[in-house]
């Protein structure tokens, strides 16, 4: 994973909201036109910046949920109570408005879709927003890598892209298995609570098949899911890590 | 912005406002001072000699700046304060930074 381009500085540029999709009732995509956008790589983010009519702003980081597409550039939010920037951004921004952002950036916790080695995919809560660029993109690849995704969230309801991720189940070759640590759906007969040793075992990949894993969400959940991978067996070095805080 | 302001998710993006995040949140204000992605960049503890990339740091960020620590023994590794017009960066507590170059 060397070699990146020498590509000058980056700093801040407007870009334009487009439109806002609802994926939960917490959770929102917001559809940004990005003027000169050259492009992403899954897995990157953005910075955005929020000033107030008095001067204070503030910033925050977005992993980009979709495959690169020209200009546009597709941001997943997850409303947090109390949280200042994410119930505007989920609540208040509309088509139309402006935001001030910085990016594509990240080199470490990016994927390719010419690689072939397997990949896991480790999602807690809104952790999902970036595997799903990595999922997205891998969808359109020419000869796409073995991937599973597991996907920890508190209920059914909390999780962003369901639709999605059932038809990327039945016509990528995703496998998906969900993990609900609070309440799972009436009739589900998988394993109750969080992810465990036994429920990597069974639903990612061996140390021997040498995958990728990506682990995102939370920092709590990241370091639980990254000390199981590693006491697995898998290599650190094979494990990419993205904490939300 | 207070940590009062989250709850125990910390889902509210990669928050800039003291929640635990990791180097990967140093990805943005580093681009503007160097041309090249460093997060994936090996650095070496200054203070315990361990070695990994950027990206796994422990970032804290309570204004005016952002601080990472060494993953392991806490040391700090680096600091950086963006002003309107210039950064300040003080990598005392990195010894060695690792980046690849072409190929």
């Amino acid at each position: 994973m060397a070699g990146t381009a020498v590509l000058g500085r980056l700093t801040w540029r407007v870009a334009d909201v487009v439109s806002a999709v609802a994926e939960t009732a917490s959770a929102r995509t917001l559809v940004l036109d990005v003027p000169g956008w050259a492009g992403h790589q899954p897995g990157q983010h953005v910075d955005l910046r929020l000033t107030a009519a008095d001067g204070y702003s503030t910033q925050r980081s977005f992993s980009i949920a979709n495959a690169a597409a020209g200009s546009r550039v597709e941001l997943t939010v997850q409303r947090v109570a109390g949280g200042e920037v994410s119930t505007y951004l989920v609540d208040e921004v509309r088509a139309g408005d402006q935001i001030e952002l910085r990016g594509p950036v990240g080199g470490y916790f990016v994927w390719r879709p010419e690689w072939t080695d397997p990949v896991l995919l480790l999602a807690g809560g809104s952790g999902i927003v970036p595997l799903m660029a990595i999922a997205r993109a891998r969808a359109a690849a020419p000869a796409p890598a073995p991937a599973r995704l597991v996907y920890s969230v508190r209920r059914a309801e909390d999780v962003i892209y369901a639709a999605e991720l059932r038809r990327r189940a039945a016509e990528d070759g995703l496998a998906v298995t969900y993990a609900y640590t609070r309440a799972a759906p009436p009739g589900w007969t998988g394993r109750p609570g969080r992810v465990d040793a036994a429920l990597l075992a069974e639903a990612g990949w061996p140390p021997a098949a040498g995958p990728l894993c990506y682990v995102c969400g939370p920092t709590a959940f990241v370091e639980a899911m990254a000390d199981l991978l590693v006491a697995a067996g898998h290599a650190p070095t094979r494990v990419r890590t993205e904490r939300f805080g | 912005m207070t940590g009062t302001e989250l709850d125990g998710a910390g889902l509210d993006g990669a928050g800039l406002d003291g929640t635990e995040l990791d180097g990967n949140a140093l990805a943005g204000p580093l681009r503007e001072v160097f041309a090249v992605e460093l997060t994936a960049a090996r650095g070496t503890c200054a203070g315990c000699g361990r070695s990994g990339p950027l990206a796994e740091a422990r970032v804290y960020a309570r204004a005016p700046g952002l601080v990472a620590r060494c993953p392991g023994c806490a040391a700090v590794l680096l600091r950086l304060v963006a002003g309107p017009d210039r950064t300040w960066l003080d990598l005392r507590g990195l010894a060695v930074i690792e980046v690849p170059t072409g190929q």
